[in-house]
């Protein structure tokens, strides 16, 4: 019955099908091979990236949770804790855009709350083709939508995020969505099933036909069928999830509950699997038991069904009314489908009759780890080289500006984020589009920053360099607000790991998030890998997302991106050194994506990021914004934008070419890292510098802050002069105006 | 004084709501489930923002068969203040405790911003505390706001002086580039002819500390206050 053909249409290779007949001891049959195969699928098993994942940092004193559980979680103080994680919706959301970013909203708002935590903000994420490329609109429309229709509605703020348009993305858009919630760092809860005769409940919306191999599509290349995937994806009910998420929450006050897991890929296979596994116990349910939304539903069906809005849990016996009533109190049915055995098997009885019956370590830690070979690609030797000698001379850098403020990456993402509720449950203290995300926590004087944060065009020029300032980025703009960044979760986006060229970027990339997580001590706690990310075999550039949290001990003190006072003295900590290496300004000017990242010295990136929140901390500065994309004129235009005030600022000569405007624009618009621009008042200012003289970090006061002018005047000569209101009128404009027009 | 909040599966802002009257009012609050008819004794109740039964069928229409429903119409009845903030406002229209209906945003699209608003009646007891014409930067946050009223139940709402908030551009001016969602007369808030029952699509709950980025929402909270108080 189970030939090649069943194999290929599984994904299963012949190698683990002679390994799943070693566990089992005999041919598995259907059903048995299904549950192997979502199990055993890149996306539920880190097979090719599990050996390069555990060299992560995992562990610090603040950590309450690591990898491997639904969520990790820190410790805030005053015995709470920030539970988080950050997960794809890749695939799902290039088939159905609105459904599957909002699903991927409801997965992660549903891994965070089955720790116990109220989930309390939401970042996102994305990647797309150009703006301006035939099906982008549609695809931005729809992701917005779905990600604002499933937030809103189930009420949690999405309070940051990021959006890049790159052609690389225009077959294969990226959706990580990133969940945080709160909960009492005692009251953790755990997916685990442990207890012999302990019942296992089902809860939530019944079980269709949607999304079955839903976690095997996600682990396959796209090609010209994946229109035929459709029924793959599942679709959202975000008011399913807010009973869930209120009815959960209050069964775990109530010390009735063993464990809970959600049903997200691989549904019920993969809830009842992990947590026998993580609580050394077997589970064993009778299928025939699962509420259906159609009839005829096969045990395969069942067992491997992706329908959202589904939760597993666990109950002490003998509390069964208990935890029923409270469900009914929200209109929803607990079902007992089975029970906790303590003989470390999945056992799956359809109407009594066993259908399948595997050993839990089978499908989880014995899952296949593969070694994948590696090799560094061809292009990128030729990619790293740039010769800004040979280029055409550089356009004026008025104008230049007024370009980078109309490019997709740097124009103000208002028309997106305006879209997502980011105030309710009234905790959102810095709003979108004002760098990292900032909420208070309720009860305590306390808040939380966080930010997400990747440059593909960065990692595809050096994977491991374009990590580690991925990595510097989030927790620098986490710095800014005056958080001290706390902990971290990844998101890795690659295309197809069986590709040596592929596999060696993920590794380089896994590389430099831990050694920058280890210097900047983040560890990461969570996160996701979404391989396979290609189209008609063109992969991503490859996209390490980096989530980090960080903690602020007075919510009064938190400050924003943009300038205060006019006459306020604009500080630059940290050293230009005009590096242009996959710039914005060169893909904009020039439609280069060329040369070398930009150098970090990690040692000097923390000494900057707690100057940065020591500044904050003793009240010496009034704004502080991250300098990245665009370069220098680019944040401080940004700093000046909504301030009611232009900018005039001073800095010296850079000398990296032979000509005179390249070296201009390379002050103006170069992407050094480890830059910060801040404002203070100016009798601060010298406090600001004596500080900075004391931490070690390069720092220099230059420019004033008001007018209505933006103008900067590089080693003494005036380069940039234009009106403030024009050059926020460009870049407030662009995307909006885009998405107002009528095109197909 | 003592808030009754509401709470309907799907409703979202209820926490919201309870924070702003109890941990920056000082005053009482108590939840209400749906499910119950006991208003629990309170003094003022609070229709909330949300999703109330997820309004996959048109905002409000299943909240209103809601048990406390009828409750709170006969509270309404005997004189007793309502405020139905964004989802609430949308439940009272369907409850048909306020006149007139939301469309869609014009937009199509759901918008989360601060907007201003001109105070138009200053004799509801959510609005006593402010000056008339005076202006409000309050946030929005909905899909379907875009307040609709037949032109006869126009001109009566304009003539008994029921529009209680429009929006505006910061100086108070009524301009259609400042009206969010297309609303009709840019129409924001409105109160039934006895003044009692308030809606209104703004959320001043997120809006009552310096903390959050404004307070001018304190205003709708110290004006029931006060109204309570001087009863």
């Amino acid at each position: 019955m189970i030939d090649s053909a069943v194999l290929e249409r599984h994904g299963v290779t012949r190698e683990e099908y002679e390994r799943i007949v070693g566990f089992l001891g005999r041919e598995p049959n259907l059903t048995e091979l299904g549950i192997f195969s979502v199990m055993w699928s890149e996306h539920c098993s880190y097979k090719s990236s599990r050996v390069h994942l555990k060299t992560l940092p995992t562990e610090g004193p603040q950590v309450l949770q690591g990898p491997g559980e639904n969520a990790g979680a820190i410790d805030i103080g005053e015995g709470l804790a920030a539970v988080f994680k950050i997960e794809s919706h890749n695939h799902p959301s290039f088939i159905e855009p609105y459904q599957g970013a909002a699903t991927g909203v409801g997965g992660i708002i549903r891994d965070i709350f089955t720790m116990g935590a109220r989930p309390i903000a939401l970042l996102n994420s994305l990647r797309f083709g150009e703006l301006g490329a035939p099906g982008t609109k549609r695809l931005v429309e729809g992701v917005v939508a779905g990600i604002a229709g499933y937030g809103n509605s189930i009420g949690i703020p999405t309070v940051g995020g990021e959006i890049m348009f790159e052609p690389g993305y225009a077959g294969n858009p990226l959706v990580n969505v990133f969940c945080l919630g709160i909960a009492r760092a005692s009251d953790i809860v755990k997916g685990v099933a442990s207890g012999v005769g302990n019942p296992v409940y089902y809860v939530g919306a019944k079980t269709g036909r949607d999304g079955i191999h839903g976690a095997t599509m996600a682990s396959a290349e796209f090609d010209d069928s994946s229109a035929e995937k459709r029924p793959a994806v599942q679709v959202g009910d975000p008011f399913m999830e807010k009973l869930l998420l209120e009815a959960c929450l209050e069964v775990m006050k109530s010390d009735a509950l063993v464990g809970i897991q959600d049903m997200g890929a691989a549904g019920l296979t993969c809830s009842t699997s992990e947590m026998g596994s993580r609580g050394g116990a077997g589970i064993e349910i009778d299928v025939a038991l699962v509420p259906q939304r159609e009839t005829g539903m096969t045990p395969y069906e069942i067992m491997l069904s992706e329908s959202q809005e589904r939760m597993l849990l666990v109950a002490k016996r003998g509390r069964e009314t208990e935890v029923e009533r409270i469900f009914e109190k929200w209109d929803l049915h607990a079902v007992r489908i089975g029970d906790v055995t303590d003989d470390g098997r999945l056992r799956v009885k359809n109407h009594g009759a066993v259908v399948a019956d595997i050993p839990n370590r089978a499908l989880t830690d014995e899952a296949p780890v593969y070694r994948r070979p590696m090799a560094a690609p061809e292009y990128i030797e030729e990619a790293q080289r740039l010769d800004l000698a040979v280029l055409p001379a550089p356009p004026s850098p008025d104008r230049t500006l007024f370009r980078l403020l109309a490019s997709s990456t740097i124009a103000s993402k208002r028309w997106v984020y305006r879209q997502y509720d980011h105030m309710v449950r009234t905790n959102t203290i810095n709003l979108p589009g004002s760098g990292a995300g900032v909420v208070r926590v309720k009860g305590t004087s306390r808040a939380l920053a966080m930010s997400v944060d990747g440059n593909g065009r960065y990692c595809y020029l050096d994977p491991k360099r374009g990590a580690i300032l991925a990595v510097a980025e989030a927790a620098r703009n986490v710095a800014c607000t005056g958080a001290r960044p706390l902990g971290a979760t990844n998101c890795l986006n690659f295309g197809n790991p069986e590709r040596p060229a592929i596999m060696w970027q993920f590794a380089q990339a896994v590389a430099g998030i831990g050694e920058a997580c280890r210097a900047l001590s983040v560890p990461i706690t969570g996160g996701n890998v979404s391989l396979y990310n290609e189209t008609d075999g063109k992969p991503i550039y490859p996209t390490p997302v980096i989530g980090v949290v960080g903690l602020l001990g007075d919510a009064e003190r938190v400050v924003g991106t943009r300038f205060a006072d006019a006459g306020d003295a604009i500080v630059l900590l940290g050293e230009s050194r005009g590096e242009l290496g996959g710039a914005e300004y060169l893909k904009v000017v020039y439609d280069l994506v060329r040369g070398v990242p930009p150098a970090i010295d990690l040692d000097r990136e923390r000494a900057l990021q707690q100057l940065v929140v020591e500044l904050v901390e003793q009240r010496l500065i009034r704004s502080a914004h991250d300098c990245a994309d665009g370069g220098l004129a680019v944040t401080v235009a940004e700093c000046a934008f909504g301030s009611g005030g232009g900018a005039d600022v001073s800095i010296d000569s850079i000398s990296i070419s032979s000509q005179s405007a390249m070296n201009e624009a390379a002050a103006l618009f170069g992407e050094s890292a480890s830059r910060i621009v801040v404002s203070a008042a100016p009798s601060h200012v010298q406090a600001v510098l004596d500080r900075a003289a004391a931490a070690g970090v390069p720092a220099r006061a230059i420019g004033t802050v008001g007018g209505a002018r933006l103008r900067f005047a590089v080693g003494g000569r005036v380069a940039v002069d234009v009106a403030v209101d024009e050059a926020e009128r460009i870049w407030s404009t662009t995307i909006e105006s885009h998405f107002a027009r009528r095109v197909a | 004084m003592r808030f009754g909040i509401v709470v309907f599966p799907g409703s979202n802002c209820d926490e919201d709501a309870f924070h702003a009257a109890k941990d920056v009012f000082g005053q009482e609050a108590e939840y209400l489930w749906h499910k119950d008819a006991d208003l629990k004794g309170s003094d003022v109740v609070i229709l909330p923002g949300g999703f109330a039964h997820g309004d996959y069928l048109r905002t409000g229409a299943m909240a209103r068969f809601s048990p406390i429903m009828a409750s709170v119409r006969a509270f309404a009845e005997r004189g007793g203040p309502v405020l139905g903030i964004c989802n609430g406002f949308q439940i009272l229209l369907e409850s048909g405790l306020l006149p007139g209906a939301m469309l869609r945003n014009r937009s199509l699209k759901y918008r989360c911003e601060h907007v201003y608003l001109r105070v138009e009646q200053t004799d509801t007891p959510f609005t006593n505390a402010a000056k008339p014409g005076q202006v409000l930067r309050i946030p929005i946050g909905h899909g379907e706001g875009n307040y609709y009223a037949p032109p006869d139940l126009l001109k009566s709402l304009e003539d008994n002086r029921q529009v209680v908030l429009r929006y505006t551009d910061p100086q108070g001016r009524v301009d259609d580039a400042w009206n969010p969602n297309g609303s009709v007369n840019a129409i924001a808030s409105i109160c039934n002819e006895r003044r009692n029952v308030v809606g209104m699509m703004p959320h001043p709950e997120r809006a009552c500390e310096a903390l959050l980025g404004g307070e001018d929402g304190r205003l709708v909270f110290e004006s029931i206050v006060s109204a309570m108080a001087s009863r």
